[in-house]
């Protein structure tokens, strides 16, 4: 696996918008079978890269090689082999479910009776097939989010890009997608995703990277990511009173971190239990005591902030 | 900015087979509502042809063109409205339609996701324009020839010089769509066409307009699609006829190369 040459590699890669930086000079590999996220809030820069990816926006400097070649010189040749799941679902509103597929798989060439069976056949995949010749316009998100999803594997692509798959999906649509998407990760299929979901990153990554301001702040998978920025339990404490600060002061050196939130105190702490009788033994008496393991949430807020980003 | 678009606009292999995959999916989404819309662009100047060609006509008499030659005014109004059926089923095709996909439907965000390039994109879209020109102006012509307006062979000469004109201003009509910023500035576009619509020479001869202002006329597309399509279809196709062909032709290439440049800006930034 080490040995493999990597599908996406990118070195010092830039993306500027007149005086903006959105991507700030990012080194990734992405290497052939594997689920590669991208993490982070609104405008870390998460969608520019995917773009630059999907060979429709030209990098502003650094280098970008994707299947060993150069997006700048032979877009067509990559984006052959690429299936992109953008953010926003661009679906063609004149066409049926099923043209979509088909319409789509022309522009790769594809011949129509394969495109007729690959549709029939993806349609099956996403769950679809009831509606084959159904308008796009009357479907709901989760189902466009899927027709989408099977557009992007048209053309048995080699790397899939998702760009936020589930953001805007209910629970059970949600499920169903990142159902979907594991089995063509146990297929060999490359996933490339982004998303600022921390289940989802947990689900499905195997490596990832969090990203703030169009830098990378961390990288690794997300035990790796969990275990080096957070510690192995958080325990919540809920005191009741005016100002959760005044109880602060009383737990200092439990734990290895403590955050103070309006309405609550986290503690970053080896062990949650110990924490807890070592809260009750200094004579304190919270009014909810929640011991839970550290998940990448924590990670991602201690990395990005808390602050809101629009 | 060069070195970024020249590579997409110069790698022409698969081209024709991915613009033509475009075009195709026009050919999908033709849908009963569509073939209204067709036949209205038809009947439109079926009956400018009839009420100013021939009832007008009857009034004004007989033409002396400035080959000298004495047709009919309905003869001489024929052409005009051939020539601006063509260019208004270009104009539709590659104005509303070709903008509402670009910017409401965001349908080329998804083709650019494929080995289609912007090039191929605007090619197919024309391509697929002019199918729709070509229409109009055959049953158009069909007409002139049923109301010995031109002969047989005559309006064999003409269609493939009515297609020309459509893609000239199918062309054209693309890569002014690329700077439109929202449905309001296609009022503008709708004015200019019926200006040209009406002093191109269309109804009067622009011999008969004073000499600054038959300069302005002369160097419009429209001016030069009539030229030539009178030319042909009265039989007095001069010199001026291979002037207003480089034009039209020019007018293909320009439009294309603005339209797709412009699209690889606002698609691939």
């Amino acid at each position: 696996m080490a040995n493999t040459q990597p599908l996406i590699q990118a070195r010092g890669l830039v993306k500027r918008f007149g005086d903006f930086t959105a991507v700030d000079g990012i080194d990734v590999d992405v290497r052939p079978g594997e689920a590669f996220g991208f993490l982070g809030p609104n405008g870390a820069g998460k969608s520019s890269t995917m773009r630059m990816i999907g060979c429709v926006s030209p990098p502003t400097g650094g280098t970008l090689r994707i299947l060993g070649k150069d997006p700048t010189r032979d877009g067509p040749a990559i984006r052959a082999r690429l299936g992109v799941c953008p953010q926003l679902d661009n679906l063609d509103p004149e066409l049926t479910v099923q043209e979509n597929l088909t319409t789509y798989a022309r522009y790769f060439g594809i011949p129509r009776r394969v495109a007729r069976e690959r549709a029939a056949e993806l349609l099956d995949f996403v769950q679809l097939a009831e509606r084959a010749g159904s308008k796009v316009e009357p479907l709901s998100g989760g189902m466009k989010r899927r027709l989408t999803i099977a557009r992007a594997l048209v053309n048995e692509p080699d790397i899939v890009l998702l760009d936020e798959p589930t953001t805007g999906l209910d629970p059970q649509a949600r499920h169903l997608v990142w159902e979907r998407l594991f089995r063509l990760k146990q297929q060999g299929v490359t996933l490339v995703l982004t998303t600022h979901y921390m289940d989802e990153a947990e689900q499905l990554c195997d490596r990832l990277v969090v990203m703030d301001g169009g830098r990378i702040v961390a990288e690794g998978s997300p035990r790796e990511l969990i275990e080096r920025h957070s510690t192995r339990e958080v325990v919540e404490l809920r005191f009741v009173a005016e100002s959760q600060e005044d109880f602060a002061g009383k737990l200092g050196g439990l734990g290895e971190r403590l955050e103070v939130l309006p309405d609550r105190i986290l503690l970053y702490v080896g062990a949650g239990d110990t924490a807890v009788a070592d809260v009750h033994a200094r004579g304190l008496a919270p009014a909810s005591v929640l011991v839970r393991r550290s998940s990448l949430e924590d990670v991602f807020l201690h990395l990005t902030g808390r602050t809101l980003v629009d | 900015m060069v070195a970024l678009v020249l590579p997409r606009l110069v790698s022409f292999e698969g081209a024709g087979r991915r613009s033509a995959s475009v075009a195709e999916r026009n050919v999908a989404a033709l849908k009963s509502a569509y073939w209204i819309v067709l036949i209205s662009g038809f009947f439109e100047p079926l009956l400018y042809l009839l009420s100013i060609g021939v009832g007008v006509g009857g009034l004004v008499g007989d033409l002396t063109l400035p080959s000298g030659q004495v047709v009919e005014y309905a003869a001489f109004v024929a052409p005009a409205m051939l020539a601006s059926a063509a260019m208004s089923g270009a104009l539709s095709e590659t104005t509303f339609n070709f903008f509402g996909k670009m910017k409401f439907m965001k349908l080329y965000d998804g083709v650019l996701a494929t080995p289609v390039q912007p090039f191929e994109i605007a090619l197919g879209e024309l391509a697929w324009a002019m199918v729709r020109g070509s229409l109009y102006s055959a049953a158009f012509l069909v007409v002139m020839f049923a109301l010995d307006l031109t002969t047989g062979p005559r309006a064999l000469v003409a269609f493939p010089a009515a297609v020309l004109v459509g893609f000239a201003f199918g062309a054209l009509g693309m890569a002014l769509s690329t700077f439109m910023r929202g449905w309001q500035d296609f009022d503008l576009v709708g004015s200019a066409q019926f200006a040209l619509f009406l002093f191109s020479g269309t109804f009067v001869p622009a011999e008969s307009y004073p000499s600054v202002l038959r300069w302005v006329i002369e160097v419009t597309p429209l001016y030069r699609a009539v030229d030539l399509l009178r030319g042909i279809s009265t039989g007095t196709l001069g010199a001026s006829g291979w002037l207003d062909v480089a034009y039209l032709l020019a007018a293909v290439a320009i439009g294309l190369m603005i339209a797709s440049r412009r699209m690889a800006k606002l698609l691939c930034k």
